[in-house]
């Protein structure tokens, strides 16, 4: 049970039931629709864009726990960051879910570090992801200063 | 746990099938999984293979390993030999009239595409039809929708109800005057429907229509007769009969495979071959182009002869218990919901829970040591029919027991822990 309490820790299971900025923007500068075909869960991520930050960001759809956590605590995570910020919290974001050698508490990583669990699962990297890949589709279309490193 | 005299046994109950005997024959299930004995529920998807199987590969690649047909030398003819053999086992296991209706292919997948590419391009033609029912395999529909596409043909869909049995009355007014196919699978995989081949056969032939039987699922749960059944075409997968992976089988009417242009080009296929004309094999040799998976049919064979030495009457006697003791220990879990419960079924139990996904379904399953399946399961229009983006599915094969059935409903009850209804 401990192993499965990593993977569901408190924080995912309550984002799951009571997720965050969930909804369509309406009006949302930005738009992308994610899609993991392997369980055919759907995800559609709105952003507004002040500048360079990211204003305001939602989600909307249907998934399993982890999809719809990250999901949601993405959402929390890059509101007000920069793109530039965004983007590196993403490779922070992969290299935590993929990497062993990653120390879970040493990466500054808020509460996007309860995803940790999700190494242990490899099947499971493409649902914590799935958010992260529509944000950055969303925020990278017909945008170039995202894409410059 | 087995009765020496079946006489002793009770007639509904399979006491004289030997579970545990047979479960020694399956090297595979004795792994331990995350800590725990392996739980394997996912044999619709491939079943495991035993170790008469596994003998055989080994031993035809350390011994008998050479090319098929033309070698002079004593070892070529031993492999063609072994692989004429296994097309002679593949026939007489689904009571073919003759050999050379059996073409081998790489699964069930390609035979589909063989007739709809070498029978459909000749026979469909602008404006014409292919029917097909809304549980199929993507395998039984993508093909057809090339097809279509290709020559200009319009595919068509039979309805299931919502118990996921096929409506076969709808079917019967979608057979028309431009139907040129009728292409429906024998057990579903998602649902676990057993359709009225036969039946939907007649009802087909009435108007001259040919029939294909997509029979992954249904050859290694049931005997299955092509004559019987009456089918213009069948078509099976070696992974889920307890064989190797990458050897698939076509059969085909020798009447239409005569007349149905090759699939492939290349060795073997041919009579001769010059520049400006090449004349084409016989059957089954016309549809059989390179190398074929020798290897492969040999292991087919081999398992053929292992499931016909168990005998279908036994094993279906046991799946079937299994299936009804499934169901029921199902139906108790808080808040699932079986999606498919039609009357006539075989081995599936497809699932969704109130609160849970199915793919945290089956992550926690799995750290049971319980082997499920979650997904659309290749039937996307299923998931859509059922309202649903995906299901879990337990599938039990001749191996299991009502004791695995156990563990599962014990893992489903972790499922409720963490996601409480």
């Amino acid at each position: 049970m401990s192993e499965l309490r990593d993977l569901y820790q408190e924080v995912i299971l309550d984002h799951n039931k009571h997720p965050h900025n969930f909804g369509e923007l309406d009006g949302a500068d930005r738009h992308a629709d994610g899609y993991n075909p392997l369980c055919g869960d759907k995800l559609a991520v709105y952003v507004n864009l002040d500048g360079e930050v990211i204003s305001d960001v939602s989600f909307l759809g249907s998934g399993c726990a982890i999809s719809k956590a990250s999901a949601s605590l993405m959402t929390d995570a890059v509101k007000g960051k920069t793109l530039t910020e965004a983007r590196v919290l993403f490779e922070q974001f992969l290299r935590l879910v993929t990497d062993d050698s990653v120390d879970v508490e040493s990466e500054p990583m808020g509460k996007l570090a309860v995803f940790g669990g999700v190494r242990e699962y490899p099947t499971r990297v493409k649902c914590a992801s799935l958010a992260w890949h529509t944000l950055r589709a969303a925020v990278e279309d017909a945008h170039d200063i995202v894409t410059t490193e | 746990m087995s009765s020496p005299t079946e006489a002793s046994a009770p007639p509904a109950a399979p006491a004289s099938f030997d579970v545990e005997r047979i479960r020694q024959d399956f090297p595979i299930l004795h792994r331990l999984i995350r800590g725990h004995p392996l739980v394997y529920l996912d044999s619709a998807a491939t079943t495991q293979k035993p170790k008469a199987v596994l003998d055989v590969l080994a031993r035809y690649y350390a011994e008998g390993n050479a090319n098929i047909h033309r070698g002079v030398y004593v070892l070529s003819e031993e492999a063609t030999q072994a692989y004429d053999a296994a097309r002679e086992k593949v026939q007489r296991f689904l009571n073919a009239a003759s050999s050379r209706e059996i073409v081998f292919t790489r699964n069930s997948t390609e035979s589909i595409n063989l007739v709809a590419q070498s029978f459909g391009r000749q026979n469909v033609a602008p404006g014409d039809e292919v029917l097909i029912t809304h549980m199929e395999h993507h395998s039984n529909i993508v093909p057809w929708q090339l097809l279509c596409e290709q020559v200009g043909a319009r595919l068509r869909v039979a309805p299931i109800d919502d118990t996921g049995t096929l409506q076969l009355d709808e079917m019967e007014r979608l057979i028309g005057p431009r139907t040129r196919l009728v292409s429906v699978v024998h057990l579903s995989n998602s649902l676990g429907t057993v359709n009225p081949v036969r039946e939907i056969v007649d009802m087909a032939h009435r108007r001259n229509v040919p029939v294909l039987i997509d029979g992954s699922q249904a050859v290694y749960h049931m005997p299955v007769d092509v004559q019987a059944i009456d089918c213009d075409f069948y078509v099976c997968t070696g992974h889920k009969l307890y064989g190797p992976t990458g050897i698939g089988v076509l059969y085909g009417r020798e009447a239409w495979l005569e007349r149905m242009p090759p699939y492939q080009g290349g060795g073997d296929m041919i009579r001769s071959v010059t520049f400006d004309k090449t004349t084409y094999a016989d059957l089954p040799n016309k549809f059989e182009a390179g190398t074929p998976h020798i290897a492969g049919a040999v292991g087919l064979g081999a398992a053929v002869d292992y499931v016909q030495a168990i005998g279908f009457d036994r094993l279906a006697a046991h799946e079937a218990d299994l299936l009804a003791y499934g169901t029921a220990a199902l139906s108790e879990v808080k808040g699932l919901r079986l999606i498919g419960t039609a009357a006539r079924k075989a081995s599936i139990l497809a699932f969704v829970m109130k609160g849970a996904h199915p793919h945290d379904v089956g992550t926690i399953v799995d750290t049971e040591g319980v082997a499920i399946r979650t997904g659309h399961h290749c039937t996307q229009p299923v998931m859509e029919r059922f309202g649903v983006s995906a299901t879990a599915r337990a599938s039990v094969a001749m191996y299991n027991t009502r004791a695995e059935i156990d563990t599962l409903v014990r893992a489903l009850e972790r499922v409720r822990e963490v996601f409480p209804v």
